[in-house]
């Protein structure tokens, strides 16, 4: 009987173990493509906590399971139960295990973080002298496993400023002077962006890179990040900035560092245009037959060198 | 005869008898909850589309501002202040509130702010638009210009609310501390008491930071003060301190009081003892500790320097520990017991499981570096309602059934309550399952539009809402149909053990005729001792009628 209940249990952990391991492994696959260095280090640390979680949820829960379907009273069953206060070894034995578990988690998450470095120091800054370069934020190193190598050259950072309104993105690339309404980054290189917002916070996110920053206005905040993956992604609005908050959204086109330099200059060399901007166009065509209440106006469309190529 | 149990004008008065305020609570907090809603219906409506299609982005703004506002203010707080308004005094052996005019008071004001929100609907402008966590600078933009505009109204009427619930938290902590019945000890105490105490005692340290902090931006919006307009040299994340000061804690104001009925309903319909039950009722209190020092959580992406994000993920982590051993004490308790799956016991065994998947949830969003993915995103929402609909709202219907018959002296219809906790079990996960991998995806939450990659979830997302949205009925229906002509309930009908069911149903203005003298401590199934001296002097005999 004994031997028989511990290779019952035995059996059922490793089951569950297995279920979990492959239920972590599963998680990757629930997230939009790896962007950038950071988002393989997030993954990584997420997938850990639902293999963790899937053991813990699918114990708990199995129990609960088990007891509700098998161990119900008999139709004219009115006795107890088994008196049983309690069990201060097993009470012991949960409450430490808890402990050490999430004390393991937050140092995994501390070790995760320490690599990401996502956020430079900040600094406050006065109302207009928001959009000041003069950052003292010394480079942090890419993050990518190799970088470490004393032979890897480190590349300078590529600093863009990124300006945020009710309701437009605004992109400011200070070598070239060029303004845009579509973020281009190059692959491979760490990026330090200049977040600064002309009136209410807003949120950086590009859900590709795992990367979120709220923006205070009359703050500048600097947020690095490695994208390592070309493509187009999309950058939201995460902090509620009102009216037209869902409608704050732009592209983010992560390129070869030549396709990126080449688009430079020819962004350089374009007259600024009026970008599209959904929140205006919605606001000027004004809802017909909807009733709505009074909002703050949205901003006109900022004028760009390159007003992109999304219009949505 | 006025003042007689089954004089229902009374619960139309000033009443300060504590079961009729608990009642009165009960109720008027109900109507909130659908009001609430109604809210969150519009809300999966205009999102079961990509586009903004079903209402102007301002309604749709003002739907979900208001759906949290009264979800938290009017329905959950005022609810459990019910429950615990009712039950404390009958389980500690008291015949009142220790201050039954304040409490008197106390409730009273709810249904004033509930107006006061309501009327903001009237005025130019429309209601708040803000979000209910209402952070400046978007609080403070007042597009009319207008004096009295929704976003004053909210403000007045949330700190009227902490008022309210200020003199609540006194009201009961003074109750609990003073009013217990001879031999009811600390440790003879129910853990729906502990529960209580240990939710009130952060309402005393954590309302006063929400309160000033509401009164705070009324000035910045009301006669121009610049605690919190950066334009103007405030700092708009001073807010977010003040607010989540509170409002972090405030979850667990809620989340306790349903720890405490887990605990109380469990052993019942389980027929064990509570396992380790002065672990639990001292783990509520660890919580009380804990909650003080993690607001900072919901800030890892403000711009919190990165000491603090490690210290407040830190502290986070901690508190599930306390929390961990509750569950486990509960899975213990069922366990080899002999189960009775009456409509309170699947309420609670339903809750416990959603409320085991969200500590899970939660456990990720406190690390930081997942946070910084998930933050502010549809995670975070799925994981919230997780704890409040899955584990508070299926506690509070947990509680309503198990102490109905106790209430209005009727038992209710197992069969209706059984339809009402399938519809409620399945429509829950359909609603606030889908809305975690939206936010992994990157879906952020307060959106009246996403991209249409987000398409299949919200569909589910908006049917399961609809569900939930059906599944009031047939507990409407079940409610006012057993409290007319349901089948009078005996004094205890769950063979409970407990003060409250040594009384009759429902027991009568004094509750006690003569103070009980408690010699046993609680939860003693299985054992045959009674729980006090005098069980036959509790209540004058009187005539069945």
């Amino acid at each position: 009987m004994k031997i028989r209940t511990i290779l019952t249990l035995g059996t059922l952990v490793i089951a569950l173990a297995l279920i979990s391991w492959w239920m972590g492994e599963q998680s990757y696959t629930w997230f939009p493509p790896q962007a950038s260095a950071e988002s393989q280090l997030i993954d990584r640390l997420f997938s850990f906590l639902v293999a963790i979680g899937t053991f813990i949820f699918l114990g708990v829960v199995g129990t609960i399971v088990y007891v509700a379907l098998f161990q119900q009273a008999g139709k004219y069953d009115t006795s107890d139960g088994p008196h049983i206060e309690g069990n201060v070894t097993l009470e012991v034995v949960w409450t430490a295990i808890p402990f050490i578990l999430v004390v393991g988690i937050a140092a995994y998450s501390y070790h995760i973080y320490d690599r990401i470095s996502i956020l430079g120091p900040m600094e406050h800054v006065h109302g207009s002298m928001a959009h000041n370069m003069a950052s003292e934020t010394p480079a942090i190193a890419p993050v990518s496993t190799e970088a470490n190598d004393s032979n890897a050259i480190v590349k300078s950072e590529v600093v863009i400023a990124v300006k945020s309104r009710q309701w437009a993105w605004e992109f400011y690339y200070p070598d070239r002077q060029v303004t845009t309404a579509e973020l281009h980054l190059p692959a491979d290189q760490r990026i330090s962006l200049q977040l600064t917002s002309e009136d209410v916070i807003h949120g950086f996110y590009v859900p590709a890179f795992r990367v979120k920053q709220d923006i205070i206005p009359g703050r500048a905040i600097t947020l690095k990040f490695t994208p390592i993956r070309e493509g187009r992604y999309r950058l939201r609005d995460s902090q509620y900035s009102g009216t037209y908050f869902a409608a704050m959204q732009a592209d983010v086109v992560v390129e070869s560092d030549d396709s990126y330099q080449q688009w430079l200059t020819d962004a350089a060399n374009q007259k600024p245009t009026a970008a599209y901007n959904q929140a205006f166009d919605e606001f000027q065509r004004s809802p017909g037959g909807r009733i709505g209440w009074q909002t703050v106006q949205p901003a006109p469309p900022p004028l760009v060198n390159y007003p992109g190529k999304g219009t949505s | 005869m006025p003042g007689a149990p089954n004089d229902w004008q009374r619960f139309f008065s000033f009443s300060t008898d504590h079961k009729v305020i608990g009642i009165q609570y009960l109720v008027t907090s109900f109507f909130f909850f659908l009001v609430g809603g109604i809210f969150a219906m519009i809300i999966r409506g205009e999102l079961i589309t990509p586009e903004s299609d079903l209402v102007d982005r301002t309604v749709y703004n003002a739907m979900f501002t208001m759906h949290g506002t009264v979800m938290l203010f009017l329905w959950t707080f005022p609810c459990l202040l019910g429950l615990g308004n009712y039950l404390v005094p009958l389980m500690i052996g008291a015949r009142d509130m220790a201050f039954p005019r304040l409490n008197a008071i106390a409730f009273w004001m709810v249904p004033v702010f509930g107006t006061i929100l309501m009327a903001s609907f009237l005025v130019p402008g429309g209601p708040a638009q803000a979000g209910w966590w209402a952070y400046p600078p978007v609080s403070l933009q007042n597009p009319t210009g207008n004096l009295i505009n929704g976003q004053m109204l909210w403000l007045l009427a949330v700190a009227i609310s902490g008022v309210s619930s200020i003199m609540g938290a006194v009201n009961f902590v003074t109750t609990i501390a003073r009013m217990r019945a001879p031999g009811m000890t600390w440790f003879r105490m129910p853990v729906f008491v502990w529960t209580v105490l240990a939710a009130q005692i952060i309402q005393l340290f954590g309302l006063p930071a929400l309160t000033a902090g509401a009164v705070m931006l009324l000035l910045d919006l009301t006669v121009g003060t610049t605690f919190f307009d950066p334009a103007k040299g405030g700092d708009p994340v001073l807010f977010q301190h003040f607010f989540w000061f509170y409002s972090h804690p405030a979850v667990y104001v809620i989340i306790l009081p349903i720890f405490g009925i887990f605990s109380e309903v469990l052993p019942v319909y389980a027929r064990k003892p509570l396992f380790g039950y002065k672990v639990v009722a001292i783990s509520s209190l660890i919580i009380t500790g804990l909650s003080a020092i993690v607001w900072v959580h919901h800030m890892f992406a403000s711009g919190t320097p990165g000491w603090m994000r490690m210290v407040f993920m830190a502290t986070t982590m901690l508190i599930s520990v306390p929390t961990g051993i509750k569950v486990f004490a509960w899975v213990a308790t069922i366990w080899g017991g002999k189960l009775r799956l009456s409509t309170a016991m699947l309420f609670a065994l339903g809750g416990l499981v959603m409320f085991v998947f969200s500590g899970i949830t939660g456990i990720m969003l406190a690390a930081v570096p997942v946070d910084i993915h998930v933050n502010n995103t549809y995670f975070v929402v799925g994981h919230f309602h997780y704890v409040i609909y899955g584990a508070v709202v299926m506690g509070i219907y947990a509680a309503i059934y198990h102490w109905f018959p106790k209430m209005t002296g009727r038992m209710y219809s197992e069969g209706l309550g059984k339809l009402h906790f399938a519809l409620t079990f399945i429509g829950t996960n359909l609603n606030f399952f889908p809305m975690h991998p939206l936010g992994l995806q990157g879906m952020p939450r307060r959106v009246a539009s996403y991209d249409p990659e987000f398409t299949f979830w919200n569909v589910v997302a908006s049917l399961g809402a609809f569900l939930l949205g059906m599944s009031t009925l047939p507990f409407i229906l079940n409610m006012i149909g057993s409290w007319v002509q349901g089948e009078k309930a005996p004094k205890n009908p769950w063979r409970a053990i407990g003060l409250e069911w040594l009384l009759s149903s429902p027991p009568t203005v004094e509750n006690f005729e003569e103070l009980p003298i408690v010699v046993s401590e609680p939860y003693g199934y299985g054992k045959s001792d009674p729980l006090v001296s005098n069980p036959d002097e509790l209540e004058v005999a009187h005539e069945p009628n």
